[in-house]
């Protein structure tokens, strides 16, 4: 009998030692701990390109995180990228002229959305659109202009 | 001269014989294997008949959770942590080049959380838990324990199959999860403790990229795929053993062979579906 | 030769077991190539024959564990391989089997072993399972080893305690496969006299499935000698002593060449040594 009650025991912690596991796995590892989708207001940016913005990219002011790029669709009317970020209700208080661009942590990596608060007295809300926003550099276009200065530069004086 | 003869005919036979011979054999092997595919899944369908009335008696499955899930675990533990070390000296040593040692937290919790978490614990799981089952299974065919049990009108599938393929089911998830908890630990004694990176980057780095979605879940569910896959050829190895001992010897063997492909082969369809956009 | 009237009609009353034409065959391999058979109720029937010959199968397809090819096997009134699973459960409850090995449980104690068609198929509170098994193992003489592990038993114990499990629902019948087998003097007797004592005691039928014989000779009410997937010889064990049978007689006094060759079928001895 005492042989079944240890079993028993054993089986007990081995369960909830799992299920601890899974739990470190959800909150101490992942991104649930962090950023919870729940407790966010979305705001909508529109850019010329994107790069290679993803969705679940970082949303960083000052370097802090402070969203994540919940959507990105293409409005091909406008032909314009339309990305809605997912922002933390903690940070309510950007300038509604406040400047979203899109830069790369690194020199090969991801993409992600810095935003720049402007001077405004108005802050943005839940359905904001950010108007003033800088495309993603590609590099394939900074070479291509780099040579064409440099070219102009060789053919000059 | 007749003697002779008919002997070198009877060699000529022989000779061309063996041709006819390969055929019979392929086709018979052939039709072997569907047979014991077929075998293999309408088990399955039994087992999981079976499974309410292992419900119905907990006691049963306690002691079989006991002999899967808490004796496998040492070994699942152990292992984890040592992956994780290892990953967090190698992937230090690479990323230190790149003075993205920062990342090494993403480096190891990916590779744990998403591959090495699951398909490790699959195969030790394969290794300790299913050998076991198999060989347990086998040995009580071989002495006739299960015939006896049928004799006395019990089923040995709801009696003794049942509750060990739902014990290795529940036990292959939390084990898998207890492995990839602990190795990211091991990742963090190495890489923070003894390599010096910082403690902040590691787990803040490791938070905004780990998504708990299409990381985590994900590795969740193939760990629930690997151990209802690798019980299910470990406890019909073991109920379709040929019962003797070298049979069950060979059951034995087949078990963890077979499922240590099936795991890395469901290993590669599963990332292909869950992580391929 | 016997008339076939008196091929199925041994002695005793009631007929438990009634076997019709029978054919089994595994693989290519014909294992029984119409047998009749009868076991009376109340008797000790013994079913003898060499190795190989499906003594055990036989056992098995009255169990309804295999399905006969053609024929029939009725048990008690009830044709066992068209029972259903719930039917045939119900049927083998009342039916006992002792395998050769006695096939315990080897996670279990002796007692729990006991315990175990009880606890399986009845709700009998804890107390009056334990007065069972204590019974059953008493008419054994095992009482004394109920906490013992099987693998603590010698062969002839673990015989034992298979036997007190098969009569711990009181079944109707027993079916005995190879008793004897490999034990020494000493447990071969007691085995003996229990088989025999417990047919008589508890009223069972039993069925014997043996290749000694002198034990099976010295208990059986009457005897089966099958070979070649047929009944070769029926009858008590006195007539079958004085049969006239070259088959019956090479295997009752164990004779090497006979009717059964010491030879396995081969080519020409010549032949074959010159054929390289």
């Amino acid at each position: 009998m005492k042989q079944t009650k240890t079993m028993e025991l054993m089986v007990g912690m081995l369960i909830a030692a799992g299920i601890a596991a899974l739990f470190v796995l959800a909150m101490k590892v992942s991104n649930l701990g962090t950023f919870s989708a729940a407790n966010s207001y979305t705001l909508t940016a529109r850019f010329e390109n994107i790069g290679g913005l993803k969705v679940r990219s970082p949303v960083t002011a000052g370097g802090v995180l402070v969203g994540r790029v919940s959507s990105i669709d293409y409005d091909n009317k406008r032909y314009e990228a339309v990305v809605a970020i997912g922002m933390d209700k903690a940070y309510d208080r950007f300038p509604d002229d406040t400047v979203a661009s899109i830069y790369t942590a690194g020199l090969l990596g991801e993409q992600y959305i810095a935003l720049d608060p402007g001077g405004s007295e108005e802050f943005l809300t839940d359905g904001s659109v950010i108007e003033f926003t800088a495309p993603a550099l590609v590099l394939e276009k900074l070479i291509g202009k780099f040579l064409l200065n440099s070219a102009e530069k060789g053919s000059g004086p | 001269m007749a003697l002779s003869r008919s002997i070198t005919l009877r060699r000529i036979i022989r000779k061309t014989c063996w041709m006819l011979e390969l055929i019979r054999g392929l086709g018979r092997s052939g039709f072997g294997f569907f047979e014991t595919l077929g075998r293999f899944n309408l088990f399955l369908l039994k087992i999981l008949v079976g499974i309410p009335a292992v419900l119905v008696r907990p006691r049963l499955l306690i002691a079989q959770l006991f002999s899967v899930g808490v004796l496998s675990l040492p070994i699942i533990v152990v292992s984890g942590v040592f992956v994780g070390m290892v990953l967090a000296l190698q992937g230090y040593n690479t990323l230190v080049d790149f003075g993205a040692e920062e990342s090494l937290g993403v480096v190891v919790a990916l590779s744990i959380v998403r591959e090495l978490g699951p398909v490790v614990t699959g195969l030790l799981f394969a290794g300790r838990a299913g050998s076991a089952l198999t060989a347990e299974i086998g040995l009580m065919k071989a002495t006739e324990q299960l015939a006896g049990m049928e004799m006395m009108a019990v089923d040995p599938i709801h009696r003794v199959i049942a509750p060990r393929f739902l014990a290795g089911f529940i036990s292959m998830p939390l084990l898998a999860a207890m492995f990839s908890a602990v190795g990211i630990y091991g990742g963090y004694f190495v890489g923070v403790g003894l390599l010096g990176v910082d403690e902040g980057a590691y787990w803040s780095q490791m938070q905004s990229k780990v998504d708990l979605y299409n990381d985590v879940f994900n590795g969740v569910i193939k760990s629930v795929v690997f151990g209802f896959v690798a019980t299910w050829i470990a406890v019909f190895e073991g109920y379709d053993t040929v019962p003797t001992s070298e049979g069950v010897g060979r059951s034995t063997t087949r078990s963890v062979v077979y499922a240590a492909f099936a795991v890395l082969g469901l290993d590669f369809v599963l990332t292909a579906l869950m992580f391929g956009d | 030769m016997q008339s076939s009237a008196e091929m199925i009609t041994p002695v005793g009353s009631e007929t438990l077991v009634k076997i019709r034409n029978l054919h089994y065959a595994r693989g290519d391999r014909v294992i029984f190539d119409g047998v009749d058979l009868d076991i009376p109720r109340g008797k000790l029937t013994a079913i003898m024959g060499p190795s190989g010959t499906g003594k055990t199968t036989l056992l098995s397809l009255i169990g309804g564990q295999l399905a006969p090819d053609r024929g029939s096997i009725e048990v008690d009134g009830q044709q066992v391989q068209e029972l259903g699973r719930t039917a045939l459960y119900r049927l083998r409850r009342r039916m006992g089997m002792l395998f050769q090995s006695g096939a315990l449980l080897t996670d279990l104690t002796v007692f729990d072993n006991v315990a175990f068609p009880l606890r399986e198929h009845t709700d009998l509170p804890e107390s009056m399972v334990r007065d069972l098994v204590l019974m059953k193992l008493q008419a054994v003489g095992l009482r004394g080893a109920r906490d013992l592990q099987p693998s603590e038993l010698s062969g002839g114990m673990a015989r034992r305690v298979a036997l007190a499990r098969a009569i711990a629902l009181d079944p109707m019948m027993i079916m005995y496969d190879e008793p004897f087998t490999g034990q020494d003097p000493i447990s071969m007797g007691a085995l003996v006299q229990l088989i025999r004592l417990l047919n008589d005691a508890l009223g069972l039928t039993s069925i014997v499935v043996s290749h000694d014989v002198q034990e099976t000779a010295a208990i059986a009410d009457y005897i089966y000698v099958i070979s070649g997937g047929k009944v070769i010889g029926q009858g008590t064990p006195d007539t079958l002593a004085k049969t006239d049978s070259a088959r019956v007689q090479q295997f009752m006094q164990g004779l090497p060449d006979g009717p059964v060759p010491f030879h396995y079928p081969a080519p020409d001895y010549t032949e074959d040594l010159l054929d390289a």
